[in-house]
């Protein structure tokens, strides 16, 4: 059963027609070639997909697309201001924060989401000042804020520093 | 995937008709567990009702202290929600330990306390599973069980509920609220979860086509005394193998009140009422919190597997209750 759906994506109004069984994943990456989101496991469980759906980072693989339409979509392909890179993938290339980078567009896409929500001072599960006004971006609050994210070349050790880098810190 | 037809109703009084007339049809909200379970072929609706946008997405404050949680808030906002930091840290808590950043950004209150089960064998359609398909069997009870139910199970089911959220919900004597082809009704979450006696299907009392429109949390003067523990196999992004959810009051070392619930070891959220009643006026201690836990636990009848739970259970409600009570003034 097809619809008649529009996406706003990296800026640019995209109108195509869905089955409604499309997830926002396959049609952005098969549908409009947008490719920077990745699939990985296709559950919900590694944050491969991860793109920012009207302003939140979200698994796409979950989303059916039917459900989102008008959404503004930005994905890592669309981070960059022209050849100005994003501070969080300057953070990354200068941390060495990938092997393969398979995840790479997910990481940073939940990086984003992640130092907004911090920003918002949203706790986390591991946050000591449950109610404080400011979060403190430290390695274990970045760790438990990113765990959403696998990165099966395990590295954590860089990415971490990089998104410490890009909050300032 | 089946094909489906997708609806976007008005309203609710809508979306509740759309489905009446729709057997196999079913509500979408965030689409996390369910869209993962079409997917996987666990369930198979061919008419979907979004129910996003129709049900309040806010915390509202109610007469009396309490506090009105709409089944379209996202799990990330309510987690965040000042009110709910500090009246109900335990529930805060409880959504922040569970799924990821991403998830929690799409999830709905609503969806949450619906999810199902996450037992291997319900999401492997090549195994028998009663809950999946009644009458087949369960695959559990032999199998992999290390993550299932120690309390409240019965020879056809061992699936635990998975939610986080609904622990916490449960310790703090929520009620849902819904509507369905029969009108409104007010459903405590103690009440709403099944046990799974001989028809493991049924999760929930809701009727088809029944839609959970918010969830009171009712005013509690003890409620920023409160905590959520959750022990996993990962440090997160892991569903419990047990948690607790607590909520204490302690005057002149005496236990005044008491709120406690169990996860990850039922079918559903377990709030602890016989270890509750065995604190109330009683000394605040290690002692009488291990005897408290152990009344709730003396029913406990665990598989090969997972008979670790049991301790495990009764460490962590002791943990938690003397953390809550030194934390007191």
């Amino acid at each position: 059963m097809d619809v008649e759906i529009t996406l706003r994506v990296d800026g640019r109004d995209r109108r195509l027609s869905v089955d409604t069984r499309t997830t926002l994943l396959d049609a952005l990456r098969e549908r409009l070639g947008v490719t920077s989101p990745k699939k990985g496991c296709d559950h919900g469980q590694c944050g491969a997909c991860t793109v920012l759906l009207d302003g939140r980072r979200v698994n796409s693989c979950l989303a059916l697309a039917v459900a989102h339409q008008g959404a503004e979509i930005v994905t890592a392909a669309g981070l960059a201001d022209g050849d100005r890179l994003h501070p969080l993938q300057e953070a990354f290339i200068t941390n060495d924060a990938f092997q393969c980078g398979y995840c790479t567009p997910g990481q940073i896409c939940s990086a984003v989401g992640m130092l907004a929500e911090a920003e918002a001072g949203w706790p986390s599960a591991v946050s000591s000042d449950f109610d404080a006004d400011k979060v403190v971006l430290d390695d274990e609050e970045i760790a438990e804020r990113m765990s959403g994210n696998l990165c099966r070349c395990a590295a954590y050790a860089n990415i971490v520093p990089a998104i410490a880098q890009a909050a300032g810190r | 995937m089946r094909p489906f037809s997708y609806q976007q109703p008005a309203d609710v009084a809508e979306a509740v008709s759309l489905l009446a007339g729709s057997p196999d049809g079913t509500f979408l909200a965030g689409g996390t567990n369910l869209v993962d379970l079409m997917r996987l072929g666990v369930s198979s609706p061919d008419v979907l009702v979004d129910v996003r946008r129709l049900t309040s997405d806010r915390v509202e404050e109610l007469p009396g202290g309490g506090l009105r949680i709409g089944a379209a808030m996202i799990n990330s906002e309510l987690a965040a929600d000042r009110r709910i930091r500090q009246r109900y840290p335990v529930l805060s808590q409880a959504v922040l330990s569970s799924a990821s950043g991403q998830l929690r950004n799409m999830a709905t209150v609503g969806g949450n306390l619906l999810q199902r089960t996450r037992c291997p064998y319900f999401q492997d359609l090549s195994t028998p599973c009663n809950k999946r398909e009644p009458g087949t069997g369960c695959s559990a009870q032999h199998g992999y069980h290390r993550d299932l139910a120690v309390l409240g199970s019965s020879q056809a089911c061992y699936a635990t509920h998975p939610s986080d959220m609904a622990v916490a919900m449960t310790a703090l004597g929520a009620v849902a609220r819904s509507q369905g082809p029969d009108g409104q009704r007010a459903i405590p979450l103690t009440d709403l979860y099944r046990l799974p006696g001989d028809c493991p299907d049924r999760d929930t009392v809701l009727g088809h086509g029944e839609l959970i429109t918010s969830v009171d949390l009712p005013a509690l003067s003890f409620g920023a005394n409160s905590r959520y523990r959750k022990v996993r196999d990962r440090a997160s992004y892991a569903f419990a193998l047990v948690s607790v959810a607590a909520a204490l009051d302690v005057a002149d070392g005496l236990v005044r009140d008491v709120r406690l619930a169990l996860g990850g070891v039922a079918h559903r959220p377990w709030r602890a009422i016989q270890a509750e009643e065995a604190l109330r006026g009683e000394p605040a201690t290690a002692d009488r919190f291990r005897y408290a836990a152990a009344a709730e636990l003396a029913d406990a009848r665990p598989l090969s597997g997972n008979a670790f739970k049991v301790p495990l259970a009764g460490n962590l409600i002791v943990s938690v209750l003397l953390e809550l009570a030194g934390g007191q003034p």
